[in-house]
C-alpha cells in the first residue's frame, strides 16, 4: 500500500505552513518536516515544490532540514480498542501519550491509534465458510470491544475475492491475520482485525436510505420541539455561553444512540476532562452500562496546534462512518464547527489565496457542505442498516447569525437549534430559541411519537408552539400599554406560556432528576400543561376571574413537577394529572352553583 | 554553531525587519539587535526562509536604519530563567528586570512559548474559592484552576475589584493564600502603581512576581508579556506546588498590539482589523490555566478585558467569552448609582461553578438559591423595562413586587464595601432575605425542602 519514501528539503517556514523541495510529492501526501519530524501534509503544488500545512508547531525548525514524503494521505486506523479513548486531531492516543511525554504533548511523538500488544477475543462469522465471496464491508467475525459494543470485523473496502481461510475462534492482536481472501487476479491477502483508511475519502455503503426515526435525546425542546432523525444534520448556533456544549454534552449522555463521537474541535481542555471524568461513572438509559464504554473522544483543543484541528473533524467522521459499517447508530457532535472553518481560514490566509467573507475563503461552503454530507442512513454492504448524525456547534463572532459559517451551515442542516442570549442570560435553559430554530423532520418524528408514546402528540405540540406565539404577540401589546389592557383570557394564556416554559421547555442538565426525560415523561408534561391551559380557558370563558385560576398550587406544582419525578415514576405523574382534573372541577362545580341563579 | 552576526537588513517597518542571506536560522528563534548607537532589542524569528527571515523586533523598529543594524541569532528560543528568587520581583516582558536589581541567576530556564497541556493529564477543577463578594462567591463562583476574566470598561472599577479579589481569595476553610502572578499590558503609571501599592499595603509583596510593560513601553512586547508570565506561574506551580492567581491587566492592549503586528505583516483580517489568529493566539495563553494530575499547584486565571465602548460583542471581549469559562461582566449604569462592585449578573457566568458548589462544598442549596436569583431578577429587568414604558403606577401589584426586589439586590446584595468579606453563607442568607419577599408558590426553582429550612417569608 505505501510507497517507498522521498527525501527533500526545507525552503520557507511560515509558522504551520512549510514550503519543502520535494520532487514527486503528490497532493494530501503525509510529510515528516525536519529533525524532529513533525507530521504533516501537502495542500498544494508547483514544479517541485509541495507547500506542507504541520501538524504541530514549527519552533526551531530551520531551512535546509530534512523533508520526507510517506506516500499516503492522512489515514486512520480503525479497529477494535478506539471505544473509550480519547485521540488528537490526527488520532494519536492521547493518554498513551500523557504515560510517554508527561503532561505536555512532546512533538514529533508518533504512536499508534490502537494497541498492538492487546489481545482480542475474535469469534468468526459462522456463516462464512472457506470458498465464499467476501467483498468489502462483509462481516468476519466479532469481537466484544466493550461491555456495551460488538465490534464487527469487516472485510476493508475494496477488498473483494474468495474466503481461502478464516481463523477459528481464540486470542489475536489487531496485527494478527485472521482470515486468507484470493482476489480475481490470483493475490492472496491477509486481512487482520483493523486497518487504514483516508480521513479525507468517505467510506462507501450500498445506498442512502431515507431516516425513519427520531434520536431521542431525552431532552424536551429537541425531542417534542424540534426532533431530529437518526441520519440527519443539526447545527447548534450560539454565543458564547449559551449552552451550545452543554446540548451537545446532554446528547453525547442520553441519546438513544448505539456509539457517540465527540469531537472537541479548538474548544476548552477542561470539557474534554468533564466528559473524560463524568462518563465513566454514568449509566447509558438504555443498557444500564457505562456511557464511556460507547464513547470516543477526539480532542484538538483551542490551544492545540491549528491544522490539526482540521484534520480532526475528518478524522472524527471517518470513525463514525466505520461504526456505522457494522450497523450502528452513530452520533458525531463536533464542538465547535466555527473553529475548524477558522482553521481553514488560517491556512488559506498564509497561502495568499484571496479571501471571499470575513477572511474565508471562497471553498469554505463547499467543504462545510461535504462534511455535513457524510451524515446520513445507509444500507451498509454487510451489517444492514445503519447511520451517521451529525451535530455542529457554530460559534458566530458577535452572536451573529448572518456571519458566513452560521447562514452556510443553516442552508445545508435540517435541523437548526437556534440559542439565544436573552434565554441563556435568563437562566432558561436550554436556550433554545423557539421560535428562530425549525426541524424538517417533525412529519416524520409524529408518526414515531403516535406508534409509540400517543397519537395526541403533533396535536399537542401544535398547541404549545401557538401558545407561546400568542405569548409573544400579548407581550409585545403589554409593552405598549401595559398590563391592564389585557382581558383575563389573554392573562390566562400568558399564564399558559409561562407554564409550557417553565414547566416544559426549560430543563436543567445540572439537575438529578430531569437532566434526562423519556418520551413518555415528556408527552405527559406537555400534555398536563395543555391541558391545565385549556381548562382554564373553558372556565374563564363561563366567567371565572383569572386571579383565581392564578392562585391555584397546581401551577406552582406544574412547574416543580418535573424536578419531582423521574421517568420511572409516570405513576406519580399521572396522578398530578388527577389533582388537575378535580381542582380545575372543583372550581366549575362552584361556578355553575353560582351561575345558576345569575342565569335564572 | 557559531554565533553570527548580519548586517543585511532590508527592511524595517511596523516592529519587523527582514534580513537577507541567512542560512539556517530556525523558526521562532531569539534574536538581538545591535542598533547605530549600540542599543540592543530584542526579537524572534517569525519567518525563516532560506534565503531571509523576518524579524519581529519587541522594542519595535523605530530610529533603526538599514546600514549599521547588527542583528545576531542566539540559536535559542525566547526563554526566561527560573528559580524561587522571581517573587517579589518586577520585569519586563522579556524577563529582564525592572526594579533595577540584578537578573535571576538559575540554570533552569524554559521557553516562554509553552506547549499544549495534554488534555488527558488535566484534572476538572472543582475547588471553590470565595472571594467574599457575593455576587461571584453566590452567582458565578469562581474554583481553583478556572480562567474568568472580568469585562469591563475605561472608567470602571475593574482594578479594585482585581485587587479585593487579590486580597480576599481563600479555599473556604482554609488558610493558604495565593502566590500571585501579575502580568501589566499597556496600562498607565497610575494603574501599575495602584497594584504595587496594593500589594505592598496588604503585605502579600513577598509573594507576588510582576511584569509590566506600560502604556509608553514598546507595544510588541505585549506579546511576549503574558507567556513569560506564565512561563512562570508555571513554575511556581508545578514545580514549587503553589497555588498561583494570575491576574492579567489588560488584555484589550495585548490584542491590540497582536493586530499592529499582524497588519505590518500583511496577514488577512477577520474582523473589525484583527487577524484571524486571534481566537487560537488567545487561546494559548488562557488555556494554559488548570488543574493537572498528580500536580499540587494550580494556575487560576482572572484576566481584566475592557470592552471598547461598553461594547460585548468586540472581537477581543467575544473571543475571550469564547475560550475563558465565563465571565463577570460589570456595568457602567449601575457604577453610576454608586454601586460597588458594579457586576451585571445576567451577562456574567461562571462555567465550572457547577462542580465546585452544594451539598459538599458550599451548601446544599446553593445551586437552586443561584438559579432562582436568576430567574426573579430577569423577570425583575423586564419589569423595570416596563415601568419605564408605562409609568410604575400602571403595573400590577405583582410587578411592584419585582421591582421592589431589583432595587435592594442591586443595593444589598451587589452592592458591598471594598473591604467586606462576605462568607458563603452569608451570601446564601442574603439571597434568602431578599427572596422571602416573594411568596413560596412563585420560588419554583428552589425545592420545597430548600423552603422549609430557609424561606424567612410570612406567606
Ligand atoms: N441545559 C442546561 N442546564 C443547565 N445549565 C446550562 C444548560 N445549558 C447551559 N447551561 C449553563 O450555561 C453555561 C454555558 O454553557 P456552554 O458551555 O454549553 O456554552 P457554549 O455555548 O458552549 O459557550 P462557548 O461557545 O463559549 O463554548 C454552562 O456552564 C451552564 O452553567
Ligand atoms: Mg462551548
Amino acid at each position: 500500500m505505501t510507497e517507498p519514501s522521498r527525501t527533500g528539503a526545507i525552503r520557507d517556514i511560515n509558522g504551520p505552513i512549510v514550503t519543502v523541495d520535494l520532487p514527486g510529492a503528490r497532493s494530501g501526501e503525509q510529510v515528516k518536516i525536519g529533525e524532529l519530524g513533525l507530521f504533516g501534509e501537502v495542500i498544494s503544488l508547483a514544479g517541485t515544490t509541495a507547500v506542507v500545512q504541520t501538524y504541530e508547531s514549527t519552533d526551531g525548525v530551520r531551512p535546509g532540514e530534512i523533508a520526507v514524503g510517506l506516500g499516503f494521505p492522512l489515514s486512520v486506523e480503525l479497529g477494535p480498542g478506539l471505544m473509550g479513548g480519547i485521540f488528537d486531531g490526527v488520532q494519536r492516543p492521547l493518554e498513551k501519550i500523557a504515560l510517554q511525554s508527561g503532561d505536555y504533548i512532546r512533538r514529533g511523538i508518533s504512536v499508534p491509534a490502537l494497541d498492538r500488544a492487546r489481545q482480542w477475543e475474535f469469534e468468526p462469522n459462522e456463516a462464512l465458510e472457506p470458498g465464499a465471496k467476501v467483498s468489502g464491508g462483509l462481516v468476519l467475525g466479532r469481537v466484544q470491544e466493550t461491555l456495551t459494543v460488538t465490534h464487527r470485523i469487516l472485510v476493508p473496502p475494496g477488498i473483494a475475492g474468495e474466503l481461502e481461510e478464516l481463523a477459528p475462534a481464540g486470542d489475536y492482536d489487531i496485527e494478527a491475520s485472521i482470515a486468507r481472501v484470493r482476489t480475481a487476479k490470483g493475490h492472496i491477502l491477509k486481512l487482520s482485525m483493523y486497518h487504514r483508511w483516508p480521513v479525507r475519502r468517505p467510506r462507501p455503503y450500498l445506498r442512502r436510505d431515507d431516516g425513519i426515526s427520531p434520536l431521542i435525546t431525552g431532552q424536551r425542546v429537541i425531542d417534542t420541539f424540534f426532533p431530529q432523525l437518526k441520519g440527519g444534520k443539526a447545527a447548534v448556533p450560539g454565543p458564547f455561553g449559551a449552552g451550545k456544549t452543554v446540548v451537545q454534552q446532554q446528547i453525547a449522555r442520553w441519546s438513544n444512540a448505539d456509539i457517540v463521537i465527540y469531537v472537541g474541535c479548538g474548544e476548552r481542555g477542561n470539557e474534554l476532562v468533564d466528559v473524560l471524568e463524568s462518563f465513566p461513572q454514568l449509566d447509558d438509559p438504555y443498557s444500564g452500562r457505562k456511557l464511556m464504554e460507547r464513547t470516543l473522544l477526539v480532542a484538538n483543543t483551542s490551544n492545540m496546534p491549528v491544522v490539526a484541528r482540521e484534520a480532526s473533524i475528518y478524522v472524527g467522521v471517518t470513525m463514525a462512518e466505520y461504526y456505522r459499517d457494522m450497523g450502528y447508530d452513530v452520533v458525531m457532535l463536533a464542538d465547535s464547527t466555527s473553529r475548524w472553518a477558522e482553521a481553514l481560514r488560517e491556512v488559506s490566509g498564509r497561502l495568499g489565496q484571496m479571501p471571499v467573507e470575513e477572511g474565508y475563503p471562497a471553498y469554505l461552503a463547499s467543504r462545510l457542505a461535504a462534511v455535513y454530507e457524510r451524515a446520513g442512513r445507509v444500507e451498509t454492504y454487510g451489517a444492514g442498516s445503519g447511520s451517521v448524525t451529525l451535530i455542529g456547534a457554530v460559534s458566530p463572532p458577535g452572536g451573529d447569525f448572518s456571519e458566513p459559517v452560521t447562514s452556510h451551515t443553516k442552508d445545508i442542516i435540517e435541523t437548526f437549534w437556534a440559542l439565544s442570549k436573552e434565554l441563556a442570560d435568563a437562566r432558561h435553559y436550554p436556550s433554545i430559541d423557539w421560535v428562530t430554530s425549525f426541524s424538517g423532520h417533525v412529519h416524520t418524528a409524529a408518526q414515531w411519537w403516535h406508534k409509540e408514546v400517543d397519537p395526541n402528540w403533533e396535536r399537542r405540540r401544535t398547541a404549545a408552539l401557538a401558545l407561546l406565539a400568542r405569548d409573544a404577540e400579548l407581550s409585545r401589546i403589554v409593552n405598549l400599554v401595559g398590563p391592564e389592557a389585557l382581558s383575563d383570557a389573554q392573562r390566562w394564556e400568558l399564564e399558559g406560556a409561562s407554564l409550557i416554559k417553565e414547566g416544559v421547555l426549560q430543563q436543567s442538565a445540572l439537575d438529578d432528576v430531569d437532566t434526562f426525560c423519556s418520551p413518555q415523561k415528556q408527552f405527559a408534561l406537555l400534555d398536563i400543561a395543555i391541558t391545565i391551559y385549556s381548562s382554564g380557558a373553558e372556565l374563564i370563558a363561563i366567567g371565572v376571574p383569572v386571579s383565581e385560576l392564578q392562585n391555584l398550587p397546581i401551577l406552582a406544582k406544574m412547574r416543580r413537577i418535573k424536578s419531582m419525578y423521574t421517568s420511572d415514576q409516570m405513576n406519580q405523574i399521572q396522578a398530578f394529572r388527577g389533582e388537575v382534573n378535580s381542582a380545575m372541577g372543583e372550581i366549575r362545580i362552584e361556578y355553575a352553583k353560582q351561575g345558576e341563579p345569575a342565569v335564572s | 554553531m557559531s554565533i553570527k552576526e548580519y548586517r543585511t537588513v532590508t527592511q524595517a517597518r511596523g516592529g519587523l525587519l527582514i534580513v537577507k542571506d541567512t542560512p539556517g536560522v530556525a523558526f521562532g528563534d531569539r534574536v538581538r539587535i545591535e542598533d547605530y548607537s549600540g542599543g540592543i532589542r530584542n526579537g524572534q524569528v517569525i519567518r525563516a526562509a532560506d534565503d531571509a527571515v523576518l524579524v519581529l523586533v519587541f522594542e519595535g523598529t523605530d530610529d533603526l536604519d538599514l546600514e549599521q543594524t547588527w542583528v545576531r541569532f542566539l540559536d535559542e528560543p525566547v526563554e526566561i530563567a527560573l528559580s524561587p528568587e522571581l517573587l517579589g520581583r518586577e520585569f519586563n516582558g522579556l524577563g529582564e528586570p525592572r526594579d533595577g536589581r540584578p537578573p535571576i541567576l538559575s540554570n533552569l530556564r524554559r521557553p516562554v512559548a509553552g506547549s499544549a497541556i495534554n488534555p488527558a493529564a488535566r484534572t476538572y477543577p472543582r475547588e471553590f474559592i470565595q472571594t467574599g463578594i457575593s455576587t461571584i462567591d453566590g452567582l458565578n463562583s469562581l474554583v481553583r484552576g478556572q480562567k474568568l476574566p472580568i469585562f469591563s470598561g475605561s472608567g470602571l472599577p475593574h482594578n479594585r475589584l482585581a485587587a479585593q479579589i487579590v486580597r480576599q481569595a481563600k479555599l473556604k476553610d482554609e488558610d493558604t493564600s495565593f502566590s500571585v502572578v501579575f502580568a501589566a499590558m499597556g496600562v498607565s503609571y497610575a494603574d501599575a502603581k495602584f497594584f504595587r501599592d496594593e500589594f505592598a499595603s496588604s503585605g502579600v509583596l513577598r509573594n507576588v512576581v510582576m511584569f509590566i510593560n506600560l502604556a509608553d513601553d514598546p507595544p510588541v512586547e505585549r506579546l511576549t508579556l503574558p507567556r513569560t508570565a506564565l512561563t512562570a506561574a508555571e513554575y511556581l506551580a508545578y514545580d514549587l506546588d503553589r497555588h498561583v492567581l494570575v491576574v492579567m491587566t489588560d488584555m484589550t492592549y495585548y490584542a491590540e498590539a497582536l493586530r499592529e503586528v499582524a497588519t505590518a505583516k500583511g496577514d488577512v483580517p477577520a474582523r473589525k482589523g484583527y487577524p484571524g489568529y486571534l481566537y487560537s493566539d488567545l487561546a494559548e495563553i488562557y488555556e494554559r490555566c488548570g488543574r493537572i494530575h498528580q500536580r499540587h499547584g494550580s494556575i487560576t486565571m482572572m484576566p481584566v478585558v475592557s470592552m471598547p465602548s461598553d461594547d460585548i460583542t468586540h472581537p477581543i471581549p467575544d473571543l475571550t467569552g469564547y475560550i475563558t469559562e465565563g465571565q463577570i461582566v460589570l456595568s457602567r449604569e449601575l457604577h453610576n448609582q454608586g454601586i460597588y462592585p458594579p457586576v451585571h449578573i445576567s451577562p456574567s457566568l461562571s462555567r465550572l461553578m457547577k462542580d465546585g458548589i452544594g451539598k459538599d462544598d458550599t451548601r446544599e442549596d446553593h445551586p437552586r438559591v443561584s438559579a432562582q436569583i436568576y430567574a426573579l431578577y430577569a423577570r425583575a429587568q423586564e419589569t423595570r423595562n416596563l415601568a419605564s414604558i408605562i409609568g410604575a403606577d400602571e403595573l400590577s401589584e405583582r410587578d411592584r413586587r419585582y421591582l421592589a426586589f431589583a432595587d435592594a439586590f442591586d443595593t444589598r446584595f451587589v452592592g458591598q464595601g471594598e473591604s467586606e468579606d462576605r462568607s458563603i453563607e452569608a451570601t446564601l442568607n442574603l439571597a434568602w432575605e431578599l427572596m422571602s419577599s416573594f411568596p413560596r408558590d412563585m420560588l419554583t426553582r428552589v425545592k420545597e425542602t430548600d423552603l422549609a429550612k430557609y424561606y424567612t417569608g410570612t406567606d
